[in-house]
């Protein structure tokens, strides 16, 4: 097609993936876009809706990225199509199309039977729904599910999490009977009792009877026995939300939905569906993984491809009521001849069955019940040869470690989004480490999650280590480490490596435990042992320069400097003949300076009135800005004093790595906050707030967290950031690979800091209220204290002797390091002359 | 390449000066020599850091390796055991040592010379 107007109705999951696909190929930009969507919010991740009850937040769930090439209009439902004049209509207006896409989903069917009218009664099908079954359940005591399926125990699930007594009402004779055979079945309503949720099976539901209130009381069932209720969802299964198509007069499946080829077109060649509305040659599919399949396929043929539905792949894993429960392929042993190969576990209270084919040598489908860890080589096993013998496979232990190096390069390893083995082997081979950038650069891992576990085996098959060890010393992560010193109050590393590691440290777990004491306040950083975990910079609090001498970075909040204490850095730098050179971070560093000169240099600056900054440090450095309003023809804000306020705030504090940040007085960007770990654009009416960007080895551009904030609300926001980073990064890890590594990314940091959604935010701001109230200037201290400056010597059998080996020669009219060749490793490294003339050593 | 002690036993400095885990620089008949105490040991090796080329070695991160007492270079942070001077990341690279000792609560240092 060429081209023109796309109208796309519905924007749940499937509408949302095929509205990125069509973006992320439509370079041309042939097509606007228009999204009508029922729903008030745009897309959301429907699978995980009930992690809403876990306390995930609504915002957490999104699936949508604003695109400023698509029209989304919410809460805007179509009300018909006029095929003949090319035109949807919704309820305010007119929508032509040239090409138009269903996607409306299916909607949760409610059996004929009296009283689901009754206040009190649900369906689970949306955010709403689940927001009223909250609404409603709270204060109550008894619920009840109508549907012992997938749904029905996610429903039963969310109904325990809200304190409800729970009942189960199941027509088959054993829970999701679809997916589970009858032993499958069996175990797994052991596991569904045994949490306290009653089972119901083999019964139907004939009424469901009022309380006193008008509200729902409880349910009759069809062998006579009633059920307490006093909410009830019912989730006995979904029909294709066809009613459109139907009423324009396309075709519709014999189960109903809108009747499509394998090309996902209907009869009208300007009308496509995708998702659970498409009756793809007749059949529904109630999975998202075929419903994306469904959307690429549209998404290529309107952009003139060939593609076609591959065939649905109905495999399910989920962890229902906290039990695993898998099925794939054919699960129930439908083909012709197929063996079964099963293995039940008391002890475990594991269920597995096998079905293979005739020759027992093709993997054709299978059920897991408690154990589902072998699932995702198993899946992705379907239709090969079998990656071990079978007992190998089912066994808990087993782990199927050696599956996944036997599976074929052609095997699915993600479903959701057709990624094979041979494709995350290459990515793997492409410099791909770890699973954040295996998601990143395959979308393997990004939709259900399951085969998250065989990326992780993939990277040991290809020899990646993926320890979280932080050394030999320690096998907790930095963020374990820290929580480890946080809850236990810890303040020495003698007693953290006492107690939770082995040896004595080196030089990769020492500053990360000195950066975490930091960070919880616990003194200077020269205080006692601390002293000896600090990386030489620290210790020194300057900067280690090729030839052993130090620089010197006074700090200047802003850029902003008085012409006094300019003159005072050039008077410093003059008296110490101290190589200068002013920074991209609007600072001047003072070079070549020897451990027994930082403590003079320092007594000079300080009685200035300037103090450490932190150039140093794995630290806040700098916070640049531009003129702003103050003298900028276009800014539209104080940029500048913005800047200054920040740095003094952040001054001092500790962090995995370096953090910079940048505010800009207007959208020109002449502070390049967008390259900070945190940045700053004036608006007319407040701040921008952009987060994750860095310069450094691999540039990134910030991502717009937040718009038009306050100044309060800005810091508030910048505060919690950044206390969240530091307590949960990684040892050495930017702000930019932090967020690609957080489950759910940005929107996940948003709900945290924004929503509060992990309950963290009072603890946060009150740590960031500790520091700011803590902060005092590090060479200060230093200089008030004899113990410490003890440590300032070249020699400790000469302490005023400077080190003969740091000689300079002039390059511009400056001193810079004379270059002397450094012996090279595994040459001849005798012993070098030692300079002429030296001072005659003290004995 | 045999080492051999060519010079006398030099006192530096007491032995409370030195803080465990963490060097100091001294020099003795006009060599850098890095000194560190680290689980009760005394250790000398040259201040000089061999793949580097600057005097640095005493501000190093003392600390262990499969339970060999180490310290890493504060340049480029290669890891030498500190019993042999050996590099554990570079082949053929070596750290000199020199003899270290308490007398009397007083650190006392012989240079060590290669032939």
């Amino acid at each position: 097609m060429s081209g023109g107007d796309l109208v796309v109705i519905g924007n749940g999951m499937v509408g949302q993936r095929f509205v990125e696909a069509l973006r992320a190929r439509d370079h041309g930009r042939r097509w606007r876009v228009t999204v009508l969507a029922e729903e008030g919010r745009p897309a959301y991740d429907r699978v995980r809706l009930s992690a809403f009850f876990d306390g995930v937040s609504a915002e957490e769930l999104n699936l949508h990225t604003p695109d400023d090439g698509v029209a989304l209009r919410l809460g805007e439902p179509a009300t018909g199509i006029d095929r003949a004049r090319r035109v949807v209509t919704t309820a305010t207006g007119e929508h032509p199309y040239d090409a138009l896409v269903l996607a409306t989903g299916s909607y949760a069917f409610v059996p004929p039977v009296d009283g689901t009218d009754l206040p009190g009664v649900f369906v689970y099908r949306t955010l709403d729904d689940l927001a009223g079954i909250r609404a409603h359940g709270a204060g109550r005591r008894t619920g009840a599910v109508i549907g012992g399926g997938l749904l029905g125990l996610e429903a039963a699930n969310a109904l325990r999490l809200l304190g409800l007594a729970t009942s189960v009402v199941e027509f088959a004779p054993r829970l999701m009977p679809v997916q589970v055979d009858e032993a499958g079945g069996a175990m797994l309503r052991r596991y569904v009792e045994e949490l306290g949720v009653t089972t119901h099976l083999g019964v139907a539901t004939t009424a469901l009877r009022p309380g006193p209130d008008g509200a729902v009381a409880g349910l009759e069932l069809s062998d006579g026995s009633t059920v307490d209720a006093d909410l009830v969802v019912v989730a006995a299964g979904i029909r294709p939300r066809d009613e459109l198509a139907r009423a324009a007069g396309l075709a519709v499946g014999p189960r109903g939905g809108v009747l499509v080829d394998a090309t996902c077109r209907t009869e009208d060649e300007r009308i496509w569906a995708v998702g659970e509305c498409a009756a793809v040659d007749g059949t529904c599919h109630g999975l998202v993984a075929p419903g994306y399949a469904t959307a690429e396929v549209v998404a290529d043929r309107l952009l003139d491809g060939a593609a076609t539905f591959p065939g649905a792949d109905t495999a399910t894993k989920l962890k229902l009521l906290g039990v695993d429960v898998a099925s794939f392929g054919d699960a129930h042993g439908a083909t012709p001849g197929c063996l079964d190969v099963t293995f039940t576990d008391p002890a475990t209270r594991s269920y597995a069955k096998l079905v293979l084919s005739d020759d027992a040598r093709t993997l054709l489908g299978g059920v897991l019940v408690g154990d589902a860890s072998a699932y995702p080589t198993l899946r992705a096993s379907v239709g090969g040869p079998l990656p071990a013998p079978p007992l190998a496979l089912l066994a808990p232990s087993g782990e199927s470690g050696g599956g996944v190096a036997a599976l074929p390069g052609a095997a699915q390893v993600c479903s959701c989004n057709a990624v094979t083995r041979d494709d995350i082997d290459a990515a793997i081979a492409g410099g791909c480490a770890d699973v954040p950038a295996l998601k990143a650069c395959t979308r393997a891992g990004t939709s259900c999650g399951s085969c998250v576990p065989m990326l992780k085996q993939l990277l040991d098959a290809a020899g990646v280590q993926q320890s979280t060890a932080l050394c030999e010393h320690f096998d907790a992560s930095r963020q374990e480490l820290f929580e480890i010193v946080q809850v236990r109050g810890i303040r020495t590393f003698s007693q953290l490596i006492a107690e939770h590691g082995r040896g004595r440290g080196c030089d990769i777990c020492k500053p990360v435990v000195a950066s975490i004491l930091a960070s919880l306040g616990t003194g200077h950083v020269l205080d006692g042992e601390q002293a000896s975990l600090q990386d030489t910079n620290d210790h020194f609090l300057a900067n280690l320069q090729r030839d052993g001498s130090y620089s010197v970075v006074p700090r200047i909040p802003g850029g902003e400097i008085t012409p006094e204490k300019l003159i005072v850095i050039g008077e410093v730098a003059r008296d110490f003949r101290l190589y200068t050179k002013i920074t991209g971070g609007q600072r001047i560093d003072l070079f070549g300076a020897r451990v027994e000169q930082l403590p003079q240099i320092w007594r000079r600056l300080v009685d200035a009135g300037f103090e450490s900054g932190h150039a140093y440090g794995k630290a806040l450095r700098t916070v640049k800005s531009c003129v702003g309003e103050t003298w900028c023809r276009y800014g539209v804000q104080d940029s500048v004093g913005l800047a200054v306020a920040l740095e003094l705030r952040y001054r001092g504090l500790r962090a995995p790595h370096k953090i910079k940040s940048a505010v800009s007085g207007c959208a020109r960007e002449c502070a390049e906050a967008r390259s900070k770990d945190f940045g700053i654009i004036a608006t007319e009416t407040g701040w921008n707030l952009y987060l994750g960007g860095n310069g450094g080895f691999r540039p990134r551009h910030a991502d717009l967290f937040a718009t038009d904030l306050s100044t309060d609300e800005l810091v508030t926001l910048i505060d919690r950031f950044l206390m969240f980073y530091i307590r949960t990064a990684d040892r050495l890890q930017r702000t930019a690979g932090w967020i690609e590594a957080l489950e759910g990314g940005l929107d996940h940091l948003r709900a945290v800091i924004v929503d509060d959604s992990l309950g963290l935010c009072a603890d946060l701001d009150a740590a960031m209220a500790r520091h700011v109230a803590s902060y005092s200037d590090e060479w200060r201290d230093v200089l008030d204290d004899p113990d410490r400056l003890r440590r300032f010597t070249s020699f400790v059998n000469a302490p005023h002797v400077p080190d003969p080996s740091i000689t300079f020669a002039v390059e511009r009219g400056q001193p810079v390091p004379a270059r002397g060749a450094p012996p090279a490793a595994g040459a001849d490294r005798r012993r070098q002359p030692v300079a002429l003339g030296l001072p005659e050593v003290r004995r | 390449m045999s080492p051999t002690s060519t010079l006398d036993w030099t006192a530096v400095c007491p032995l409370d000066r030195l803080d465990p885990d963490r060097g100091v620089a001294a020099l003795v008949d006009g060599v850098q020599v890095a000194l560190f105490v680290t689980g009760g040991e005394l250790y000398a090796v040259d201040n000089l850091d061999p793949v580097g080329g600057a005097y640095v070695m005493s501000r190093g991160i003392v600390g262990s390796r499969g339970g060999v007492p180490t310290l890493a270079s504060p340049l480029h942070k290669q890891v030498y055991d500190l019993r042999t001077g050996r590099c554990l990341d570079l082949p053929d690279v070596t750290l000199r040592r020199h003899e270290a000792r308490c007398r009397d609560g007083v650190v006392e240092v012989r240079l060590r010379q290669e032939e």
